[in-house]
């Protein structure tokens, strides 16, 4: 009897304290929270962009008090990469007034791409989510600074075409595009369908099901197919079985190539001396070589302060991907302070700044970031920010990067970019803002 | 003392035979009904509405769906989450194909045709019984949401396989799509889930329902007496499936906004079944009682730190959620094995003699 007291209280109190919520944003401060998922079956590639996100903003704080002195403040609301939780989490961040929000996951960029618009909120989707928002005659408030899925597949074409001497040798070579069936892994497919017309070569699209354990039957039919290329879209750990199922039936690893979500550390490892030779796209180098990580160090993680528990996690390749996207975060707002003043600025405010982002090389190399990543500019039309690819290769022990910059094929990418445009935000119900008209 | 029934004399079988014969009951839901649909708009901030009452709402939609087939018909299945993604999908279709059709006939078509494809995979229920049958319609889990992430057309070959819902109107108000209020939101969620709770109760004491109890207690002696377990069994699958549809396609047009197939995954259809469970086999009550912990009780668990100023690390607070979730759901299941419909109950009958227990 006494337990069933109890399990009336228990319900009680749950129905009665409920989801209450905290925080609201301070005076004299910016607040943007970090949609984070460091449990559930993505939880490998999640854990380090976590780290990533949590040290830059520190050290932004830390190092410069701030951007212009108005302090960064930020939480974490764990998503599981479940796009359910992440909709939970933007309507509990919502009411602390956020100006930035990264989903850091396609599900959820694609839940938050309409609501957005109508909260003023911008959505910075670095390197994922929809490829037609970064067209921003359409999309005003979804930002996919440095680069799309497209321009990275047509990058990985380019790439493809130099080992092959030259685009037109790519006639009757076989490509399979192995993707997590998902919005976020079919992305890539329009372009390359569009590539495939262009330049000959024979495109087999082959689905792999969510979260991605079993692929017998995915490299059964690679090896019936045996293509001359293999390209992977995948996500957690849906990654290391593909690397591992690669290595196991011979394939030759050099010409295994995943998109910059299918390069990590956690992905090459569990595979062991196999996963040689593997490349992956990226849109920064690898390593924790650059002064921005001297930084981290210097103010962070020698004092303690540091988000990972183990300093080696610094520079690892989805840490310093989250760096890129906390910084044009950062520099994003720092460029709306430039017209609206130093002081807490609005949504609508910092969505000017990304379209006015113009991140040189020289505030790169102030910044520490000279070389890590390409300087990059946003336009009211222009909603990608002109980033570049590179190919990086694992060597066994840690990620090289062995290509020169890439720049994507842009004139292929952009009018494919533009007609979805139209589709995509036709059944939103928006029509086109007039650029020409923006100040 | 105040609630108690004698005095209230029943002079007709109308009367007798109500759904609420005693008065307090009676007032009690009215009051509780015009509260829901009163209250919430005012006082709650959207976060409430978007994201706590909303898919309780829908998710005690789905629950009351399951309950009716497993619940009353017995029939185990972990088909749900199959047949909410057939009402999602043709919620889109429709709505997409027809742009003038009111949204709420939408929503009831893509029920129908939930129930079809329901229909379509009840048929083995008529030779395995069961957990057997739970294997059998897990089947079409699978199948369903494979199907449409294999099919183009049903997203309308949309390059990203996800589908939206495009803004729509009742009565000149916004209902659907990113500029809906939330209030609105939630009163259609409202409005539907109370007349299909209205509808379910209804069917559950009458001649459907007591056929279901019959096949679920003993099908040989129900096919005796003259229930013919086909219809039956076929019939439960249909309700059932209409329920789960038109929760479905809610879940898409008013809750997510826009959805790909793993909003349908297995998950949900465990999700809705522990619903079934916890809240109380064979009660609509139960339904929406256990669509209330599942969904609230995380969230609370998430939130309930924080409001009391214990700044824990969030993967940390994510993973004491899932096992004090896990402990709770066991506790519960000990110390009330017919679910939380049963203490309602049990909580009735001492109010009957409360003040003076014997």
């Amino acid at each position: 009897m006494k337990s069933r007291a109890l399990l009336i209280v228990l319900l009680g109190m749950a129905l009665a304290v409920g989801p209450l919520v905290t925080l609201a944003q301070a005076a004299g401060e910016v607040y943007m929270p970090i949609l984070t998922y460091r449990t559930g079956p993505y939880a490998p590639s999640g854990i380090p962009v976590a780290y990533g996100f949590n040290d830059y903003w520190n050290l932004v704080n830390a190092r410069d008090g701030g951007i212009n002195g108005v302090k960064l403040v930020f939480d974490e609301c764990e998503t599981q990469y479940n796009t359910q939780q992440g909709v939970e989490c933007y309507e509990r961040v919502k009411s602390k007034n956020p100006v930035i929000v990264n989903p850091f996951s396609t599900g959820i960029t694609y839940q938050l791409i309409p609501k957005a618009a109508v909260d003023k909120i911008v959505i910075h989707s670095a390197g994922y989510g929809m490829t037609a928002a970064a067209d921003g005659r359409w999309f005003p408030w979804v930002f996919n600074i440095p680069m799309t899925y497209w321009s990275q597949a047509s990058a990985f074409i380019k790439h493809v075409g130099a080992l092959e001497g030259g685009l037109d040798k790519l006639k009757g070579k076989k490509i399979a595009h192995i993707y997590h069936n998902s919005p976020y892994g079919k992305e890539a497919n329009p372009t390359l369908e569009t590539l495939a017309r262009k330049y000959g070569f024979e495109l087999t699209l082959l689905a792999v099901d969510h979260p991605g354990q079993e692929q017998k039957a995915t490299w059964l039919q690679i090896r019936r197919l045996n293509p001359d290329w293999i390209y992977i879209s995948g996500w957690g750990v849906m990654n290391q079985v593909a690397v591992k199922e690669a290595a196991a039936i011979g394939f030759k690893m050099d010409h295994v190539v995943g998109n910059w979500w299918t390069g990590t550390e956690a992905d090459v490892i569990p595979a062991g001396d196999g996963a040689k030779g593997y490349k992956s796209m990226t849109f920064h180098a690898p390593g924790a070589g650059f002064k921005v990580h001297q930084d981290i160090f210097k103010h962070l993680y020698d004092k303690g302060k540091g988000n990972a528990p183990k300093r080696e996690a610094v520079g690892e390749v989805l840490y310093n991907r989250a760096l890129i996207n906390a910084m044009i975060d950062v520099e994003a707002i720092r460029t709306a302070m430039g017209k609206f003043g130093n002081k807490p600025l609005t949504g609508e405010q910092v969505r000017w700044g990304m379209e006015n982002l113009n991140i040189t090389d020289k505030r790169l190399e102030e910044m520490g970031m000279k070389g890590m990543t390409r300087p990059l500019q946003a336009t009211c039309e222009n909603h990608e920010g002109n980033g570049q690819a590179l190919v990086q290769q694992w060597d066994g022990k840690k990620w090289n990067v062995v290509s020169d910059w890439i720049e994507p094929m842009r004139d292929v990418v952009r009018p494919n970019l533009e007609a979805a445009a139209v589709q995509e935000g036709g059944k939103l119900g928006y029509t086109m803002r007039d650029c020409s008209k923006e100040k | 003392m105040i609630y108690r029934e004698a005095g209230q004399f029943k002079t007709t079988y109308g009367a007798d035979q109500a759904i609420f014969p005693i008065w307090q009951d009676r007032w009690f839901v009215v009051l509780a009904v015009a509260a829901a649909f009163v209250v919430p708009p005012l006082v709650a901030d959207e976060y409430w509405l978007q994201a706590v009452l909303i898919p309780f709402l829908v998710y005690a939609l789905a629950a009351l769906g399951l309950n009716l087939l497993t619940g009353y018909a017995g029939q185990l299945s972990l088909g749900t989450g199959g047949f909410m993604a057939v009402g999602a999908y043709s919620a889109f279709k429709l709505t997409t194909a027809f742009p003038q059709l009111n949204i709420i006939v939408v929503f009831l078509v893509s029920g129908v045709i939930a129930a079809g494809v329901g229909v379509l995979f009840g048929i083995p229920s008529l030779r395995i019984k069961g957990f057997y049958l739970a294997v059998a319609t897990l089947a079409s889990q699978f199948f369903l949401v494979w199907l449409f992430n294999k099919v183009p057309w049903f997203v309308n070959y949309a390059a990203s396989g996800t589908i939206t819902a495009p803004p729509r109107t009742v009565l000149g108000v916004m209902v659907t799509g990113p500029r809906a209020t939330a209030e609105v939101r939630y009163l259609t969620a409202l409005a539907l889930v109370v007349v299909f709770a209205m509808i379910a109760k209804n069917l559950v004491r009458g001649r459907v329902g007591r056929s279901w109890r019959a096949i679920r207690d003993r099908d040989i002696a129900a096919e005796i007496i003259g229930v013919r377990p086909m219809r039956t069994k076929l019939l439960a699958f249909a309700i059932s499936s209409f329920y789960c549809g038109v929760a479905g396609a809610e879940l898409v047009f008013l809750f997510l906004g826009s959805a790909e197939t793993l909003a349908f995954d297995i998950n949900v259809s465990f999700l809705v079944l522990f619903m079934v469970i916890i809240g109380g086999l064979g009660s609509v009550l139960g339904s929406f009682l256990g669509a209330a912990f599942i969904v609230l009780v995380p969230i609370f668990l998430t939130n309930a730190p924080h409001a009391v100023g214990l700044a824990l690390p969030v993967a940390l607070m994510k993973q004491i959620e899932l096992m004090v979730f896990g402990g709770l759901i066991i506790f519960f299941l000990i110390v009330e094995p017919n679910g939380l419909a049963r203490l309602w109950q049990i909580a009735k009958e001492k109010l009957r003699l409360w003040p003076f227990p014997h």
